[in-house]
C-alpha cells in the first residue's frame, strides 16, 4: 500500500467511525428523551393522585355522607344531597342509556357491517364519542329545560344518558366483531333464528366485552359535569323528585372548589377525592373483567 | 310465525336504535342552530371577529373566546405530541414486556381521571406552583426585553392561558399515546426487522420506517387529541380565570374560552340575544370540533385499510 493509499484509508474509517458515533449518540438521545417522556406521564399521574388523597383524606370524615351541603363557613355540613343526586341520576342514565347502546351497537356488528345506516352510524358514533359534552347540556337545555321551563333532574338523566349511548355502542360493537363466524355458522344451520343467535350466543359470548363498556360508560358520567351545569343544576337541599333541580357530586365540586370559603374547598376535596377512588376502582374492575376473560 | 314476529321485532329494534344514534346528531345540530338563530340573525359572521361582549349594551362577539379555545388546544398540542410520540416510543420499542401492561394501564387512569379533577388540582395545587417556580422567575430574567416581558406579564396567580394549556396537554397525552402506540403496533415487523438487519438503531427504525408507515394513524391521533381539548370544559373553566380581554399578548394573564364562557354565563343568561350568543357559541365549537373529529376518523380509517391489505 502506498502512504497516501494509506492515509486515504485512515481517514475514510475515521470518517465513518464518526458517522458511527453520531448515530449511536442520536439514537441513545432519542430513547434517553422517550424514557422521559414516559416518566413525564407518570409523573402527573402520581403527583394528581398524592395531592388528591392527601386534600381528600383531610377533609373526609362521616359526616360528609349524612350531612347536607353547607351555607357557606358553617361549622359542620357534608354532600350526602349531592352524593345521593350523583347516584340516582348516574344508575337512571345507565340505566336508560345501556339498552339503546347495546341495540345500536348489535345493529352495527350483526345487521349493518354493509350498509350505509351501519357506515354512517358508526362515523357518528366516533364523533359523538369524543364531542365536546358541554354541547349535550346545550342540546337537552334547549329540547327539555327550555320546553319545560325549569332545570330539573330528569333532565340530567337525559344528558348523562346521551354520553353513555356512544360509549356502549362502541364497546358492544368492537366485543361482537370480535366473536369467531364459525359461531355463527354453526347456530344458523341447527335453524336458529337471528334473533336467537344474536341474543343468546353472540352477546352472550361477548358478555365481558360489554359489561366492560357500561362499567366504562358509568365511569366516565359519574365525573361528568359540564352536561350538567344546565340541565340539573344544584340543589341546596335532599331531592328525590326529578322534576326539580336536583345537586351533583361534580357540580357541588365546582361550586365549591370555585369559592373563597374554607369549609366549602375542603368539602370539594373530599368530593374531588370520592370521585377519582370511585371512577379508577371502576376502570381497574373493567380491565380485570376484560382481562379474565381473555 | 311467533318466531318470525320476533325476529323482525328485534331486527327493528336494533335498527331503530342505530337510527336513534342518527337522529341524535341531527337533533344537536338542528337545535343549537336553532337556537343560536337570534344571535345569528344579528350578528351574522362578524360574530366570528368582534371581540365586544357586553352583556349590558345586548352586544356579543366571539372573538375573544373562539381565540382563547384555539390558544389554549394549540398550546396542548404543542406539548402533548411529542410527549405522546415519546411514550408511544418506549411502550412499543423500548420498555421490558413485563412493564409494558402497568404502564400502559397508568397512563390508561391518566385519561379516566375526571376533568373536573384536574381543574381543581390546576387551580389550587398546580397553578400557584406555576406562577412560583416559573412565571416570577421568568418576569425576573426578561424585565426590560420588550416583547417577552409582555408574554410573562401579569399577577402571579397561576391562573391564564399557559395553565389551561399545560392541563390541557396532561388531560390529551393519553389519548394520543393510546392511539400512537396502537398504530405503531401494527407495523410489519418484516419491515422494522429488515431495517435492523441492515444496522439500523432503534431510533432510526422508529424515525425512517415506523413513522412513514404510521404517519396517517399518527396525524389521526394527533386529531383525536385536538378535538378532545377544543371541547373540554371544567379543566378549562377553572384555570383559565373567565376574563374576556385581548388587549394583554401575555401566557399568565386570565383569558376566556368557549367551553368556560358556556359553563360560566349560560344558566344566569337572560333569554334572547345573550343566550343565542353563547348558543352561537357552542355551533361554532360544535363545527369546529365535528371538522377535526372527522378528519381524526377518517385518517385512522385509512390507517385500518393499510393494515387490512398487507396479509
Amino acid at each position: 500500500m502506498t502512504p497516501a493509499a494509506y492515509t486515504d484509508r485512515i481517514a475514510f474509517d475515521h470518517s465513518r467511525l464518526r458517522h458511527h458515533r453520531r448515530r449511536k449518540w442520536v439514537n441513545q438521545v432519542a430513547l434517553a428523551l422517550s424514557l422521559a417522556a414516559m416518566a413525564f406521564g407518570v409523573f402527573w399521574l402520581i403527583w394528581i393522585l398524592i395531592e388528591t388523597v392527601r386534600l381528600g383524606l383531610g377533609g373526609l370524615s362521616l359526616a360528609v355522607f349524612t350531612e347536607m351541603t353547607p351555607p357557606p363557613m358553617a361549622e359542620t355540613g357534608g354532600l350526602a344531597n349531592a352524593i345521593f343526586g350523583s347516584l340516582t341520576m348516574v344508575a337512571l342514565a345507565t340505566l336508560l342509556g345501556t339498552p339503546i347502546g347495546v341495540m345500536a351497537g348489535v345493529y352495527l356488528a350483526e345487521y349493518g357491517k354493509t350498509t350505509w345506516l351501519g357506515r354512517i352510524t358508526q362515523f357518528i358514533n366516533d364523533i359523538l364519542l369524543s364531542a365536546p359534552s358541554i354541547v349535550i347540556g346545550l342540546f337537552i337545555y334547549a329540547v327539555v329545560v327550555a320546553r319545560v321551563k325549569s332545570f330539573s333532574g330528569f333532565a340530567g338523566i337525559l344528558a348523562l344518558a346521551l354520553i353513555v349511548i356512544p360509549v356502549v355502542i362502541r364497546t358492544t360493537e368492537n366485543m361482537l366483531s370480535l366473536i369467531p363466524n364459525a359461531l355463527r355458522e354453526a347456530a344458523y344451520a341447527l335453524g336458529t333464528p337471528k334473533w336467537k343467535v344474536i341474543s343468546a350466543i353472540t352477546l352472550k359470548a361477548a358478555r365481558a366485552g360489554v359489561i366492560t363498556g357500561v362499567l366504562l360508560a358509568v365511569a366516565r358520567i359519574a365525573g361528568e359535569t359540564a352536561p350538567l351545569l344546565f340541565t340539573a343544576l344544584s340543589n341546596q337541599f335532599w331531592t328525590s323528585n326529578l322534576g326539580e333541580p336536583m345537586a351533583s357530586l361534580p357540580v357541588t365540586i365546582f361550586k365549591f372548589a370555585m369559592s373563597p370559603y374554607e369549609n366549602w374547598q375542603q368539602l370539594a376535596w373530599a368530593g374531588v377525592f370520592i370521585i377519582t377512588m370511585g371512577v379508577l376502582v371502576l376502570n381497574i374492575i373493567a380491565r380485570t373483567l376484560l382481562r379474565s376473560k381473555n | 310465525m311467533n318466531t318470525l314476529w320476533t325476529d323482525t321485532a328485534f331486527s327493528a329494534a336494533a335498527t331503530g336504535a342505530a337510527w336513534l344514534t342518527l337522529a341524535l346528531m341531527v337533533g344537536i345540530i338542528v337545535s343549537l342552530v336553532f337556537g343560536a338563530g337570534p344571535a345569528i340573525q344579528e350578528f351574522g359572521l362578524g360574530f366570528l371577529t368582534s371581540a365586544v361582549w357586553d352583556p349590558v349594551n345586548n352586544r356579543y362577539g366571539g372573538l375573544v373566546m373562539i381565540y382563547g379555545t384555539l390558544a389554549t388546544s394549540l398550546i396542548a398540542l404543542v406539548i402533548a405530541v411529542p410527549v405522546s410520540f415519546g411514550i408511544a416510543l418506549f411502550l412499543t420499542e423500548l420498555s421490558p414486556g413485563w412493564l409494558k401492561r402497568p404502564l400502559g394501564i397508568a397512563i390508561e387512569l391518566l385519561a379516566a381521571v375526571p376533568s373536573i379533577v384536574y381543574g381543581m388540582w390546576g387551580l389550587l395545587v398546580f397553578g400557584p406552583v406555576l406562577a412560583t417556580f416559573v412565571q416570577q422567575p421568568l418576569q425576573a430574567a426578561f424585565t426590560g426585553v420588550p416583547v417577552l416581558s409582555a408574554l410573562v406579564a401579569g399577577p402571579p396567580v397561576g391562573i391564564g392561558i399557559l395553565s389551561a394549556g399545560i392541563i390541557l396537554a396532561i388531560m390529551i397525552i393519553p389519548f394520543i399515546a393510546a392511539v400512537m402506540r396502537d398504530v405503531f403496533e401494527v407495523t410489519p415487523p418484516m419491515l422494522k426487522e429488515s431495517a435492523y438487519g441492515l444496522g439500523s438503531t432503534t431510533w432510526e427504525v422508529v424515525y425512517k420506517i415506523v413513522l412513514p408507515y404510521t404517519k396517517a394513524g399518527v396525524v389521526g391521533g394527533i386529531m383525536l387529541g385536538l378535538g378532545r381539548a377544543l371541547g373540554e370544559t371544567m379543566a378549562v373553566t377553572f384555570v383559565i380565570g373567565n376574563m374576556n380581554q385581548l388587549d394583554s399578548l401575555s401566557l399568565f394573564e386570565a383569558a376566556n374560552s368557549i367551553t368556560s364562557a358556556l359553563a360560566n354565563e349560560f344558566a344566569e343568561a337572560a333569554e334572547g340575544l345573550h343566550q343565542a350568543s353563547l348558543i352561537y357559541l357552542g355551533l361554532v365549537l360544535f363545527f369546529i370540533t365535528f371538522v377535526v373529529l372527522s378528519l381524526s376518523k377518517i385518517l385512522l380509517a385509512r390507517m385500518k385499510r393499510a393494515e387490512g391489505t398487507r396479509s
